[in-house]
């Protein structure tokens, strides 16, 4: 009996946990599905059969080069999470391992900086990005992103330092280990799972923040956000280019998400169950 | 092979110099068809102009407004030409902001430009950007639900025959709404035609001393026709319905009347894109009888910011873009049905564009009935047919907007929507200092 119930807990839990996923991956699988229609076709209504036809692709591709976009996507994704890794990760340690009585007050702190609006600060970032000439430049955009993700990295380093045993990290100290060598060969390759997941998720929310790199770039560090923008129109249907637009800026992304998704989880959940 | 290296090197030296001489200009757009094209035609541009190298930024609407006034007001110097509206010319150039365009070239024929289009792009006489298409609005209208309900569209309807033409051609059964028109909340969006529909019935934003008029019947009047009407004969959901839902209904042959952007015209006539292109006519925006009609005047222009370091590169551009040669290029690449209209005189004067363009006499009559300078039926203070151009606008303009889009979905009344309306404005106009 007790069994027959927990079956039927377990079938009633997936088919809900499968009706959640299709409900949030849907928005994202109609756009794909447009991308594939004709302009007329996409403002039809309600249609899950495309004809199929590329010709939305075709003309997103001569109308602005997707590659230059897609190219610094990955520079300002990857470069800017390797950046807050470098910040990160001795941070996290210090506030593991060395905590001080502030070190509470110092993370929520952190992460009170995630929830003010982004616009706020607009002209101040606005302002020293110019007076520094980092205005539409990789560098200043990789900076900016990894300043904005930086909360969320060291949260998460932090969390998953504290599962690790200081006993390690002290015994290496014993064996006559410097802090650098302790980071590095001790504390590093204990957490990896958890610095690998932490590196996914930070490229994705690099890749897909669309506040700060569209309003800082013009031409030269534009990525795929900027991209998508551009097929934006209040004066036009331009559904089907726009969803192509889309779709081919989120491809990448997806694919990694795909392929690391168990990499991903395993770090999400490493230390959720003692 | 010393002889050959030596040619080699010249010839590298030869193309870096060049290169290094080569000016690079940034233009910021939006996507529309026009402009998308603009920028599929530029080798006409840089053939004549090969010390001039183009590069583009392309946005939606309301990110580059803000990008645009983020760099010009912090003089971040990151465009060389902008792509603004006749809401913005005239405030940036008051502050200076714009550099005027007083080298266009001898051929450029500036008396050319619609008046009504130069007025509004101009302070003090001086132009302060060049059009690169204009657009007013008016009713299409399909001509088969027209016959079918025993009417005939006049070239210049009054109100009260629209909602005499939209109670009869409502057919809820077959899909068929009366009418659509704008009620997505927004400065542009409902109350870039509300307000210009206020103009017709005699209402006003603000009197001479720029106090509040959301208390005078005038915009009671207006307010309380344009719910019951939308009520009676438009869309289900209609409050959030802007440009581009309403143009999809209309293609999809649900509204019996739409009115709005002239520019409408060629998407609405377009048999690739439309089920409704053999049975569209147009006329004129309705009227009250009091001596204005509701319909705007809006041209989207090239400016030059004043922080510019290329000016005489940036003003070459503008000149290209916006001129007679460019008109008749589009024309030999693409027909004369693609060539950005509401800008040019001559263009309306030309046979083969009229012929291409249905629509053309019934945009420029539009365009010609929109006055910026004297908008309204009573004095005002302001410029502007379907804004006001004050700074405060854009805030405020879409506060009235939340709350007429609300009365429009029942979510409040006429009247609480129009007291909230004189509240929010007479706050705005204090803060700004307009009144005391």
């Amino acid at each position: 009996m007790a069994r027959s119930v927990t079956t039927q807990h377990k079938t009633i839990a997936t088919v809900a946990a499968w009706i959640v996923a299709l409900l949030i991956f849907f928005p994202i699988l109609y756009t794909i599905i447009t991308s594939f229609k004709s302009e007329q076709e996409a403002i039809q209504g309600f249609n899950l059969i495309p004809s199929g036809t590329f010709e939305s692709y075709a003309e997103v591709q001569a109308q602005s080069g997707y590659f230059k976009f897609f190219l610094n996507s990955v520079i300002l994704s990857v470069g800017s999470t390797i950046l807050a890794l470098l910040v990160a990760i001795p941070a996290a340690w210090s506030m593991a391992f060395s905590p001080t009585k502030r070190t509470k007050d110092i993370l929520m702190w952190m992460l009170s900086t995630k929830m003010m609006p982004a616009v706020a600060v607009l002209f101040p970032i606005y302002l020293i990005f110019r007076n520094l000439g980092l205005l539409d430049s990789r560098i200043g955009l990789m900076v900016m992103l990894m300043l904005i993700n930086l909360p969320i990295v060291v949260w998460m380093l932090y969390t998953y330092f504290r599962e690790i045993p200081g006993e390690i990290l002290e015994a290496a100290r014993m064996d006559g280990a410097s802090l650098w060598n302790e980071i590095i060969y001790v504390l590093t390759p204990m957490a990896v799972p958890g610095i690998a997941s932490t590196m996914l998720l930070n490229i994705i929310l690099a890749w897909n923040e669309a506040f700060w790199t569209i309003r800082l770039t013009t031409t030269d560090a534009a990525p795929l956000t900027a991209f998508i923008s551009s097929f934006s129109s209040p004066q036009g249907l331009f559904w089907a280019k726009l969803s192509a637009a889309s779709t081919l800026a989120i491809a990448p992304i997806l694919i990694m998400g795909w392929f690391s998704q168990k990499q991903l989880v395993r770090g999400l959940t490493f230390g959720a169950v003692k | 092979m010393k002889l050959r290296t030596l040619i080699l090197g010249l010839c590298s030296a030869s193309a870096l110099a060049f290169a290094a001489h080569a000016e690079s200009i940034t233009i910021a757009t939006v996507n529309n068809g026009d402009m998308v094209r603009m920028q599929k035609l530029t080798d006409d541009f840089t053939k004549a102009n090969p010390d001039i190298q183009l590069n583009w930024v392309t946005l939606e609407e309301n990110v580059l407004r803000e990008r645009v006034t983020t760099d010009i007001a912090t003089k971040g110097g990151q465009y060389d030409v902008m792509t603004i509206g006749t809401y913005e010319v005239p405030i940036w150039a008051k502050q200076s902001w714009l550099l005027p365009l007083d080298k266009l070239g001898d051929d450029y024929d500036a008396k050319d430009i619609i008046p009504a289009i130069a007025g509004g792009l101009s302070v003090d006489g001086k132009l302060y950007a060049a059009p690169f298409y204009g657009e007013s609005s008016f009713v299409m209208y399909r001509k088969d639900l027209m016959e079918k309900a025993g009417l005939k569209m006049p070239d210049a309807p009054t109100w009260d025959f629209i909602k005499q033409a939209a109670d009869k051609m409502t057919d809820r059964a077959n899909g068929v709404n009366g009418v659509c028109l704008r009620g997505k909340a927004g400065w542009g969006e409902n109350m870039a035609f509300l307000t210009a529909m206020s103009n017709s019935f005699g209402a006003r934003w603000f009197d001479e001393n720029w106090k509040p008029q959301f208390d005078q019947p005038e915009w009671k009047n207006t307010l309380q026709f344009y719910v019951d009407l939308m009520k009676a004969d438009g869309p289900e959901g209609a409050s959030s319905n802007g440009f581009n839902e309403n143009l999809a209904l209309f293609q999809q042959g649900k509204c019996g009347m739409w009115i709005d952007a002239t520019v409408a015209a060629s998407f609405v006539s377009d048999p690739k894109n439309s089920t409704v292109a053999d049975k569209v006519g147009y006329a004129l925006a309705p009227d009250n009888g009091l001596g204005k009609r509701g319909n705007w005047l809006w041209a989207w222009s090239l400016a030059i910011p004043a922080g510019t370091k290329k000016a005489d590169a940036a003003e070459k551009f503008v000149s290209w873009a916006t001129s007679k040669h460019y008109a008749e290029l589009v024309a030999s690449k693409e027909g004369w049905a693609n060539v950005p209209p509401g800008t040019r005189s001559s263009l309306y004067a030309n046979a083969e564009y009229q012929k291409a363009a249905p629509f053309a006499k019934m945009t420029l009559d539009s365009i010609n009935a929109a006055d910026p300078t004297h908008p309204t039926v009573k004095p005002v203070p302001y410029v502007g047919v379907q804004f006001v151009a004050i700074p405060e606008f854009q805030g405020l303009g879409t506060t009235v907007g939340q709350l007429f889009s609300a009365a429009l979905a029942g979510q409040s009344s006429v009247d609480d929507a129009l007291k909230q309306a004189q509240d929010a404005a007479t706050a705005a106009m204090t803060e700004g200092g307009y009144i005391k």
